[in-house]
């Protein structure tokens, strides 16, 4: 189910002194299975831009098509909406309300009207992906977890409902590494099992190293749209945008400036590995 | 989602109305309450909406956004005049319907009320909108300074205040940010009927408190951790002066004190 944008803009609060436009005539095409990156300045509208996809905001004027029906007409079924698109919103452990884990897990298959036993089974499922076990943690409280545990029952409580889209807003903010880790493989698998991916984050090395596409807002409009390896080669525009290139890609115009032969698109670490391996003369 | 909450909140702006002095603003919001029940007459009326178109004039504030403010409360101001309308007994019958009549009297001091209302809800609206909370407390705290001498706890109460609406923005984003979570989860709050809406407002109101008690509990560590410890020898980074215009605002609503005193 491909996702489509057309001229697509939301103000805040339009008629006040506080009024602000934060998503301002998008376009955008997404199609199936795919492994979006979305990077922006803070306060780019990268956040409104997926409430507005999500179905959760009202655009001002605009579109959003989701298999080419628009979402926001009358009569859209928004269940079937839900659905298909999961969001993990910023730090998502905040959500976390039930008695126990599992209850919280299960509330968004609930509201869908899925049956007990497929619920049981989701949760299985999504506590798997997210590497909590089952039988020590589903009868604990969600607020007696640790930080990272919580964040972690937060995203199985989206995964539960097997969203065909899953956008996921900052998603590592605040990890610890072994836990930044385990969420992109996470994020990696469920891409390669055909599920869409929107990813916003402030980690250009995620991206480098996982995305197919990549698009930068800046100033609530759409500056850049392309692969990675377009994208991260307008660094000094990126730059302008208070955005930077992945680590991989500052490496290799540091050694591009010491007049090493470095091909241009290297923003990914086995890549840029290759390349100083054959520098140095092939492998030891 | 949540929007239109204009009563009590702030309208930033540098109009000489804004830049009055909090104390001076809170005591003149209560002398033109006080005004406003002095105004007998049809005149004495006219001048209280002059006075207060003046000062919105002066705020530069769209009366369109101040009357917003009033919005909430259309229900009791058309209430009362309704009751007014009917129940007033005696007087010039100008027309009646069954068990119910209408008299000139009660037609007139149906709509003195009505305009009374709307004049005590714009007086105190605009000085909200003018006044950022924190200079409000702050003028608060200092008018009520004379209270500590029967150990009422003045400092305390304004620090609680200054507190509770610096946060009604954060929670009030708080709110909005849990809404959307679990809306994209299938929540659902505004569908079905009072039992459902109730029970379905739990996945918003259990985060809500968690994270109001994480935050409340942060701030008085952040506060400790820099050394807070009460109003005692605290100083003040912006100090409150009287100036020209204070005075002179003063002087004004004195001046229409005296006027209606004459009978308007």
């Amino acid at each position: 189910m491909p996702i489509e944008l057309e001229n697509l803009t939301y103000t805040y609060m339009p008629g006040t002194p506080f009024e602000a436009r934060a998503v301002d005539d998008l376009s955008l095409k997404i199609e199936d299975g795919e492994f979006l990156g979305i990077i922006g300045h803070t306060g780019s509208g990268k956040t409104t831009m997926i409430g507005l996809i999500a179905g959760l905001l009202k655009p001002t004027s605009g579109r959003v098509l989701i298999d080419g029906e628009d979402i926001a007409a009358k009569g859209y079924d928004r269940k079937k909406l839900r659905r298909k698109i999961g969001v993990v919103f910023q730090y998502p452990e905040h959500q976390l309300f039930e008695e126990t884990v599992y209850k919280d897990i299960a509330f968004g298959p609930g509201k869908l009207g899925i049956s007990e036993a497929e619920t049981e089974e989701r949760v299985r499922y999504a506590m798997e992906l997210m590497e909590l076990d089952f039988d020590s943690v589903k009868n604990l409280s969600p607020f007696e977890l640790s930080g990272g545990q919580k964040r972690r029952v937060a995203i199985a409580g989206v995964l539960a409902m097997k969203p065909s889209v899953l956008i996921l807003d900052e998603p590592v903010a605040g990890l610890d590494p072994a836990g930044r880790i385990h969420l992109m493989n996470m994020i990696r698998r469920l891409n390669r099992e055909g599920v869409t991916i929107l990813l916003i984050t402030h980690s250009m090395d995620d991206l480098a190293e996982n995305a197919r596409r990549v698009v930068v807002l800046k100033g609530s409009r759409l500056l850049m749209d392309g692969t990675p390896a377009e994208v991260f080669a307008r660094r000094e525009e990126l730059t302008a945008a208070s955005l930077d290139v992945p680590c991989v890609a500052e490496i290799a115009a540091k050694l591009r400036a010491r007049g090493k032969d470095i091909p241009p698109g290297i923003i990914r670490l086995d890549d840029l590995q290759r390349c100083v391996e054959d520098m140095l003369g092939g492998r030891p | 989602m949540i929007k239109n909450i204009t009563l009590g909140q702030y309208f930033p702006g540098n109009s000489v109305i804004h830049r009055l002095d909090a104390r001076m603003k809170l005591v003149l919001v209560i002398a033109v309450i006080v005004l406003v029940f002095m105004a007998r007459t049809v005149i004495g009326n006219a001048v209280v909406l002059a006075f207060l178109a003046a000062v919105i004039i002066m705020s530069r504030i769209s009366v369109k956004f101040v009357l917003r403010g009033i919005k909430p409360l259309w229900f009791i101001i058309l209430l009362t005049f309704v009751l007014n309308v009917f129940f007033h007994q005696g007087g010039n019958e100008l027309f009646s319907w069954w068990i119910l009549r209408v008299s000139e009297e009660g037609l007139i001091s149906a709509v003195r009320l009505a305009a009374r209302l709307i004049f005590l809800i714009t007086a105190t609206t605009m000085l909200t909108l003018t006044t950022s909370p924190i200079s409000l407390t702050d003028g608060l705290e200092s008018l009520m300074k004379p209270l500590k001498a029967v150990r009422f706890p003045v400092h305390e109460l304004a620090m609680m205040m200054t507190i509770a609406m610096r946060f009604i923005p954060t929670l009030i984003e708080e709110t909005d940010k849990i809404m959307k979570a679990q809306t994209a989860r299938g929540a659902e709050f505004d569908s079905g009927n009072v039992i459902k809406r109730a029970t379905g407002m739990v996945p918003l109101l259990v985060p809500l408190f968690v994270s109001a008690f994480r935050r409340a509990d942060e701030l008085a560590f952040a506060m400790e951790s820099r050394c807070y410890h009460g109003g005692e020898g605290r100083t003040r980074m912006k100090v409150m002066h009287l100036a020209g215009r204070d005075w002179a605002a003063a002087a004004v609503v004195a001046a229409l004190i005296v006027f209606m005193a004459f009978g308007f």
